[in-house]
């Protein structure tokens, strides 16, 4: 008899987010549980550690109303798999898989383990097509590709959801009619947020074009471990079986981190920074690094994951680990949001690391790199000349300094802030960079070649 | 030899680390495979019949009750041709012989060897019978790139006299060419040895490092340099641009061989590098740098046991290649990841932590590994030396400094290149912090700098450090009194120290020309600065006003400096330096 048919009564420990059973034999590691609580209800687990007789189970909907008396384990002999067919499109699905829309369940076509395995670097196809999402902050100055993974790192009451919907609506790759797909992975955050983005994807017409898997607040926490395998299973299968450009929006990975560092704290595992289990850098990478591009494949898996920053703390372990792992970040920051700038990105400390490949003649303009460049170091100048000001006060500047305040206020004010549904071109984020720039001396554009500075230098006298 | 193995099976199963019984007799760090799919695995603690594993590729599925073989060989790695423009991962798996087994993924239990079995590579002798030999001594050779002649050397724990060698011609890395008769009996030889990770290759002593390693980077070569046979570390919070730091390093540095180990880090930038280095030319050569380059490749979503594996196994290649008398250059990208995947590993092992949870045993570890680098005189009759320089990463959590991996590396390591988030903030890149950075090896190095470029060398480069410490003191007060308040010595002086800053140490890794600066370049470059702040000093002195200094045309041109073409510069400064030189005569002149 196969252990797919027994079922075990002998559950002897309750802890946590966590189930021992023993008397048992044949249990692979990371296999799936099966559960059935004393009044029937169905519950699943995936085995933690296992040893000759016992087995350490995390139960994903929680372990409330388990016992060890009545509570039954059923090991079913495989890892958790996700089943994919194409029109997994549009559905919306639970922690655990489940489709939680009235339509019927799924014919799967495949079923795919959900933990993945490593894309070969040797396979890997360099991101270097460039995604105009028609941020002027993103576009113009850290530049999102495809195959990137760009996370936003955002604060408690900040708009990084209207951000995230606003580039789901916007993406694009110029000049290219293909088929697109969106998934979205919510964990742990409300209602009303998830509420946010289904409405978006309602008015866009993009919900036919998308995935979503929901695990709301008020859901089992442990689920949020499994819950973006199975969105990131289900992106791989449309990028590269079905050829399909996917965006991926995860949210919030806080959360995420979160029932990590509780089922740790159940197996009473050393911890590391902040009570995070030290092997949380890995956890991390083993669902960023599943974004990218794969030789010989059209599809493509961008992802845009968003995490909370605690107390907007930017070395808090979380939004530290991940920024070591992606390939730069996109901050937002509170000050801005106050002074009612949209979106609130403090750009100085964001960072597209695969900009560099996706800019320039022939993708977006061959003055890019240097007015980025350029608009980075003005504005760098002009936030420390504020807290110059801050204690000596404007008079004692020199005229040269004077101009950089003014262009970090003008900068904030035309270049950063746009509306929520505008949808600004790369020339267009261009061009208000070179309005900006034209405001200081023409000698003090260091980092643009002098050739672009004669072709792109506004030629009309700016207004003042 | 299989027939001494010894076979147990799992009693318990912890993410990366098995527990198997019935081993006895197995020893500490011995290979094992692991269930039935063969999964690659090292012993790291015995007790008794029980012995704890950790395994190298991903144990999902393994059960409790499957096999576990010991192959009674430590953790080695095969040496000879083909090493060059191949991608390993961290255990010597050729990535390219991966993806053609298994596709897109990386399965498990993939066994392919290291080096090609079949591939033909022409044989050169270079000895003869009857030739005495000892271990390290050159035998013969084999053109394995454009620009590496591979050197078939005698394994070094073997020495004897030759009975036989093959004559010049092809043959497989396999394939026996010669035979040598030692204490021990006879030893067939092949152009392939194998070598354990864990221990080093023996040298005959180790020399000073006093020849710098040029890597046409301003701040490195002119500011912190490093030496040939030297260790720094570079370490940094995300985004302050290690990586791209590092990428430079191994592009340009004057080393022959360049051996990059990618330990937990992103996909995407193992791929930049395939795509990258067989696209640019070696400065010297001309030919693509893949030539000469042996990539390893643990990215962070494979198993986190062999990110260990992959440090040590691209060091033991890297003194293979020294052994030959080659100057080699080791980057690792990065050690933190390392560390943490000893801390993960110890963890499960159920360890006393030390700091951060950290194994107490991290200090020793990392000073095992860097030690290994060294500028050295190589076994063997012949008197020759050879060297292997040690870049590492360190990825400090939060960007702090203060955390054991980088405090416990700064201890070994002779060169600090401190990134600064500040800088990198403000596109000031390479973001190397001049005033928290140091290097160890300038007074070795000094004599070669004075002698190949300028013997006034290292009296410039502290006379720009001293500017800009200076510097650092003013802003001090600037913040407080606003720069008007100044007087015009130290407003001259504030110019001098942000012309070093800008045109001299900011540089592009993207600019076709300012990517990789020659020696004698940086040193006119420094000159020029130099002797223009001295010049402008006087010029203030006679009432010339800082502003109309600064409005000078001429002043852009030392902006423009870094991107003049490496051919022409020295006549390009000499142009420079006059119309500065003219521009600033008739200042001085209308101010009398």
């Amino acid at each position: 008899m196969s252990n797919k048919d027994i079922e075990y009564f002998s559950v002897s420990e309750v802890a946590g987010p966590l189930m021992i059973v023993e008397g048992i034999k044949d249990v692979a590691y990371n296999e799936v549980v099966k559960i059935k609580t004393s009044f029937g209800e169905e519950r699943t687990g995936q085995v933690l550690e296992a040893f000759m007789d016992k087995a350490i189970v995390q139960v994903f909907e929680g372990t409330k109303g388990l016992d060890t008396k009545n509570t039954s384990a059923r090991f079913i002999g495989e890892t958790m798999k996700l089943g994919v067919a194409k029109d997994i499109l549009g559905r919306v699905f639970d922690g655990t898989g489940n489709p939680i829309d009235d339509a019927p369940p799924i014919i799967p076509d495949d079923r795919r383990d959900i933990n993945g395995n490593p894309i070969n670097p040797y396979a890997r196809e360099y991101p270097s097509e460039f995604i105009q999402t028609g941020i002027s902050t993103i576009d113009g100055l850290n530049t999102l590709v495809r195959g990137q993974k760009l996370p936003i790192f955002s604060g408690a009451g900040l708009p990084h959801n209207e951000m995230a919907a606003q580039i789901a609506r916007q993406a694009r790759v110029l000049g290219k009619e293909e088929t697109f797909a969106v998934v979205f992975c919510a964990m742990g955050i409300t209602a009303e947020e998830a509420n946010l983005f289904i409405r978006d994807f309602e008015n866009t017409g993009a919900l036919e074009r998308t995935v979503m898997f929901l695990n709301l607040a008020d859901d089992p926490t442990i689920e949020r471990i499994i819950l973006p395998r199975m969105a990131l299973t289900c992106a791989e299968y449309l990028a590269f079986d079905l050829n399909m450009q996917v965006l991926i929006i995860l949210t919030d990975l806080t959360n995420y981190a979160e029932a990590l560092r509780e089922i740790a704290a159940a197996r009473e595992e050393v911890p590391g920074r902040r009570g995070y289990p030290g092997y949380m850098y890995t956890d991390l990478a083993t669902l960023y690094e599943r974004a990218g591009r794969i030789k010989g494949k059209k599809g493509s898996i961008t992802q845009i994951p968003m995490l909370t920053m605690p107390d907007d703390d930017i070395t808090h372990p979380i939004p530290d680990l991940t920024g070591y792992i992606t390939e730069g970040q996109i901050v937002l920051n509170r000050g801005l949001h106050k002074k009612d700038i949209y979106p609130p990105v403090a750009v100085l400390p964001c960072l597209s690391r695969l900009m560099d490949r996706g800019i320039g003649k022939d993708r977006t303009r061959e003055d890019h790199a240097g007015v980025s460049n350029q608009l980075y170091a003005a504005y760098a100048e002009g936030c420390d000349l504020r807290d110059l000001v801050a204690i000596v006060g404007e008079d004692a500047l020199s005229d040269r300094d004077r101009k950089f305040l003014k262009f970090a206020d003008e900068f904030e004010k035309k270049f950063v802030t746009q509306d929520t549904h505008e949808n600004r071109s790369i020339i267009k984020t261009l061009t208000i960079g070179w309005n900006l720039l034209s405001g200081l001396p023409k000698s003090e554009l260091k980092k643009i070649d002098e050739k672009y500075i004669e072709k792109y230098y506004p030629k009309i006298e700016r207004k003042e | 030899m299989t027939n001494e193995s010894q076979k147990g099976k799992i009693i318990r199963i912890s993410g990366p680390v098995i527990e198997a019984d019935g081993m006895r007799g197995a020893k500490m760090y011995d290979v094992v495979k692991v269930g039935e799919k063969n999964l690659i695995g090292e012993i790291i603690r015995l007790d008794k019949d029980n012995a704890i594993i950790q395994v190298y590729e991903d144990t999902v599925g393994l059960k409790p009750g499957e096999k576990v073989i010991s192959t009674g060989m430590p953790l080695s790695v095969e040496l000879g041709p083909g090493l060059l423009t191949n991608i390993y991962d961290g255990i010597q798996r050729p990535l390219p012989g991966i993806y053609e087994k298994t596709g897109d993924y990386i399965e498990r239990g993939v066994e392919i060897p290291a080096l090609d079995r079949k591939k033909k590579w022409h044989f050169k002798p270079l000895a003869k019978a009857g030739d005495k030999v000892n271990g390290c001594d050159v035998i013969g050779e084999v053109q394995e790139t454009s620009i590496i002649l591979h050197k078939i050397i005698i394994p070094p724990d073997v020495s004897g006299k030759i009975l036989k060698i093959n004559t010049e011609g092809d043959y497989t890395v396999v394939d026996d060419i010669a035979l040598v008769s030692t204490d021990k009996g006879d030893i067939k030889l092949q152009m392939m040895q194998k070598w354990p990770v864990r221990k080093l290759r023996p040298i005959a002593k180790k020399y000073d490092p006093t020849l710098p390693l040029i890597t046409g980077q301003r701040i490195i070569d002119t500011f912190f340099p490093i030496a040939k046979g030297g260790t720094a570390a570079i370490p940094g919070g995300f985004g302050t641009g290690k990586t791209v730091m590092l990428h430079q390093l191994a592009k340009w540095s004057d080393a022959q061989v360049v051996v990059y180990v990618g330990c937990g880090e992103r996909g995407n930038e193992m791929t930049d590098v395939l795509r990258e280095f067989p696209e640019l030319e070696d400065p010297k050569s001309g030919e693509p740098l893949m030539n000469r380059t042996v990539l390893i490749a643990n990215t962070s979503n494979m198993p986190v046991a062999a990110r260990d594996a992959s440090v040590y196994t691209g060091i033991t290649i890297a003194e293979y290649y020294r052994d030959m008398g080659y100057d080699v250059a080791l980057m690792a990208d990065s050690t933190s990841r390392l560390a943490e995947a000893m801390r993960e590993i110890s963890g499960r092992l159920e360890e006393m932590p030390g700091e951060e949870g950290y194994p107490a045993y991290l200090a020793s570890r990392l000073a095992e590994f860097y030690e290994r680098a060294g500028r050295v005189k190589l076994l063997g009759t012949k008197d020759r030396e050879g060297s292997v320089s040690v870049m590492g990463a360190v990825s400090p959590p939060g960007g702090d400094f203060s955390e054991p991996v980088a405090q416990n590396t700064l201890r070994i390591v002779k060169v600090f290149w401190a990134l600064d988030a500040d800088l990198a903030d403000r596109r000031h890149f390479p973001s190397i912090n001049w005033l928290k950075s140091y290097s160890l090896y300038l007074g070795e190095i000094q004599s070669w700098w004075n002698k190949e470029i300028g013997e006034d060398w290292l009296k410039l480069r502290n006379k720009a450090m001293a500017l800009l410490q200076k510097e650092s003191e003013l802003e001090e007060i600037v913040k407080l009194v606003g720069p008007d308040a100044l007087p015009p010595r130290e407003r001259a002086l504030l110019e001098s120290a942000r012309m070093i800053r800008e045109d001299f140490l900011q540089q592009s890794a993207f600019h076709e020309i300012d990517t990789y600066c020659p020696g004698k370049k940086q040193y006119e470059m420094l000159k020029l600065v130099l002797d223009f702040s001295d010049k402008i000093q006087q010029a203030v002195e006679k009432n010339v006003h800082m502003d109309d200094i600064l409005a000078m045309k001429s002043c852009e041109n030392l902006a423009r400096m870094k991107t003049v073409p490496n051919k022409e510069f020295e006549k390009r400064f000499k142009d420079i330096e006059k119309e500065l030189d003219k521009e600033l005569e008739s200042l001085i002149m209308r101010g009398d």
